[in-house]
């Protein structure tokens, strides 16, 4: 279409020389690229070119002050013999397979409860999604409060409900984990309510009133019909929470700073503490990059579990 | 039958109003608290929100430990800034995408969504390093710049080339026969036929910004220039454990954004979904 109005103009124009219509096509390219090259230079630099410069960063020793020396793999390898490594990596894989899975059944069910138009279901849906959008800093902090061990909310509840000996939620080896995930499922899980809540619009009403006429329950109409078509939904889902939880940094620099005993400390954190504490670049870029492989081993995986399951007809 | 279904609505109301509680307590709780005297916050019954009595002492502690006007202010310049820009930035790369012929540009287009899922920290360092070499450390332009050219930008290209393809060729075209240039066409066709997107964008923009906290914690540690996040782990530390002070501070931090959200909620919803990254 644009090749004929391009055409027109130019008969129009009566410039039917071969050269100028070079030079038209060169200045259209030219607009063009006018368009595109302020974001393309800026990404080129902040992204591009700092993906490069942070692989390079990695093969090497640097602590800012002084020039970086070649070390080779050194970093890597460094990471699998450290201790404080493994365990970051234990604990954040203990964040995405307690906060993802939760994570996403809350969203579904909140988001199923709500598809539909009754009195203060507007209210419902926008007091679900509002945790997500605040910063994660600031509510941490009255999460702190929240799970303070003695005057708390969560212990005063539990102990007007008789429990004597309530747990010491952050200060405790045990629950620290379980405390955070709370709090990361409490505010990420309204976020992907608003995701399910658009999969479900794409659900065609009439296959529920098929359902009905065939004396299908709600229940049944739910597990039958709405849960498996909204699985596109759910793997998109599943792997940005997944990316989400293995990022957990916020909550633990502001709840716990890695306590107790490291317990709380997440591969990003450690990257950080790393990075702009100790000052060692070549090594937390070396783990940065680790966690970068993981991440895209993880996604790869959940999107090749949809096409087969895609295969199989479900 | 008719009954059951009574029953069942009640206890889905009953449903959505605990979870509801659990939803809005701690901010109902922050803003409370805020108001409250230590005596009633150590002392009382923490589900008790009512203060009595009503202080505003601990705001006026906060604005003496640390200068929250001049955080306030910076973080409104860096949330209303970097969306304006990478906005404006991300709709003429759109628009060049959607409608415009050059050389490699499905190639380009290609190569511009392999970053959309990237992570940000392993981008971190090298930014770091940059803005180092820059001299760039605690100035606003080390705030701004990187967090224009940064994954979400991708995002935002991505979601105006899908906006700008559901518009009817037919406007541009008779606005190109009648010799308006291309930059014509994108400025008074593209955009104001783009309003609801560009409003989404924008008020998902500043909440991104505002609640940011990871990159300006790094390149910041001047008060005059910090913005309200990183300002908030500062008095986190300087009243220790002062849960009065901490939580009139944690107040001002979330309090614009929940304004904004119940302003626009609309735009909210629109617009989270093509933030990605939990909106984070």
């Amino acid at each position: 279409m644009r090749h004929k109005v391009d055409g027109v103009l130019a008969t129009f124009g009566g410039s039917p020389k071969p050269r100028s219509k070079r030079r038209n096509a060169l200045r259209r390219e030219l607009t063009a690229w006018s368009f595109v090259l302020p974001s393309l230079i800026g990404l080129g630099i902040f992204v591009y070119g700092s993906l490069v410069y942070s692989m390079y960063i990695s093969f090497t020793g640097w602590d800012l002050l002084t020039p970086p020396k070649w070390v080779g793999l050194a970093n890597y390898a460094r990471a699998f013999r450290d201790p404080n490594f493994i365990q970051c990596l234990g604990n954040t894989v203990y964040f995405v397979v307690a906060i993802v899975p939760l994570g996403i059944i809350l969203a579904m069910a909140m988001a199923i409860a709500l598809n539909k138009e009754r009195p203060g279901f507007k209210f419902f849906r926008g007091a679900f999604y509002m945790p997500s959008i605040t910063s994660t800093v600031a509510i941490g902090m009255v999460w702190l409060w929240i799970f303070n061990p003695d005057q708390g909310v969560f212990n005063t509840i539990l102990q007007f409900f008789g429990v004597a000996d309530p747990p010491r939620w952050l200060e405790s080896v045990k629950w620290a984990k379980p405390a955070l995930s709370i709090m990361r499922i409490w505010q990420v899980s309204g976020y992907y309510m608003i995701m399910y809540l658009t999969g479900l619009q794409n659900i065609p009403k009439d296959l529920y009133e098929a359902a009905e006429i065939d004396g299908a329950t709600k229940w049944q109409q739910i597990k039958n019909i709405t849960v498996p078509l909204l699985a596109n939904t759910t793997v998109f889902a599943t792997i940005m929470l997944t990316i989400e939880a293995f990022n957990i940094f916020e909550a633990v620099y502001v709840m716990t700073e890695g306590r107790p005993g490291g317990t709380t400390n997440t591969i990003l954190y450690y990257i950080y503490t790393q990075a702009f504490e100790r000052y060692r670049m070549g090594y937390a870029s070396a783990m940065a990059w680790i966690l970068f492989a993981i991440l895209f081993v993880v996604t790869l995986v959940q999107f090749n579990t949809r096409r087969k399951r895609e295969e199989i007809g479900y | 039958m008719k009954r059951k279904a009574r029953v069942s609505t009640v206890i889905l109301y009953v449903i959505l109003i605990f979870l509801a509680i659990m939803m809005i307590y701690p901010f109902v709780w922050s803003v409370t608290a805020s108001f409250k005297t230590s005596r009633q916050i150590y002392g009382g019954n923490p589900l008790d929100l009512i203060p009595r009595p009503f202080t505003l002492n601990n705001y006026k502690r906060v604005l003496e430990l640390l200068p929250f006007g001049r955080f306030l202010l910076n973080s409104m310049l860096l949330a209303t800034v970097v969306p304006v820009i990478s906005i404006v930035l991300a709709s003429m790369a759109a628009y060049a995408f959607a409608r415009l012929e050059f050389r490699g540009r499905d190639v380009i287009f290609m190569l511009l969504l392999g970053v959309m899922m990237l992570p940000g920290h392993v981008t971190l360092i090298p930014r770091y390093a940059l803005m180092i070499k820059l001299g760039w450390v605690n100035r606003y332009i080390a705030l701004i710049i990187p967090a224009v050219f940064s994954a979400s930008l991708v995002f935002k290209i991505f979601f105006m080339r899908q906006h700008f393809l559901s518009i009817p060729r037919d406007l541009e075209e008779a606005a190109l026969i009648d010799g308006c240039s291309q930059w014509g066409v994108w400025r008074n066709i593209m955009m104001p036929n783009s309003k609801p997107a560009l409003a989404a964008l924008a008020i998902i923009g500043f909440k991104t910004e505002w609640n940011s906290f990871l990159w300006p914690n790094i390149v910041i540690n001047d008060f005059m220039k910090m913005p309200i996040q990183v300002g908030l782990t500062y008095l986190q530390s300087n009243a220790q454990s002062s849960w009065d002070i901490l939580m009139a501070g944690t107040t001002i931090a979330i309090v614009p954004v929940i304004l904004i959200f119940i302003c626009f909620q609309q735009y909210f919803m629109a617009g989270s979904l093509t933030s990605g990254m939990g909106g984070r």
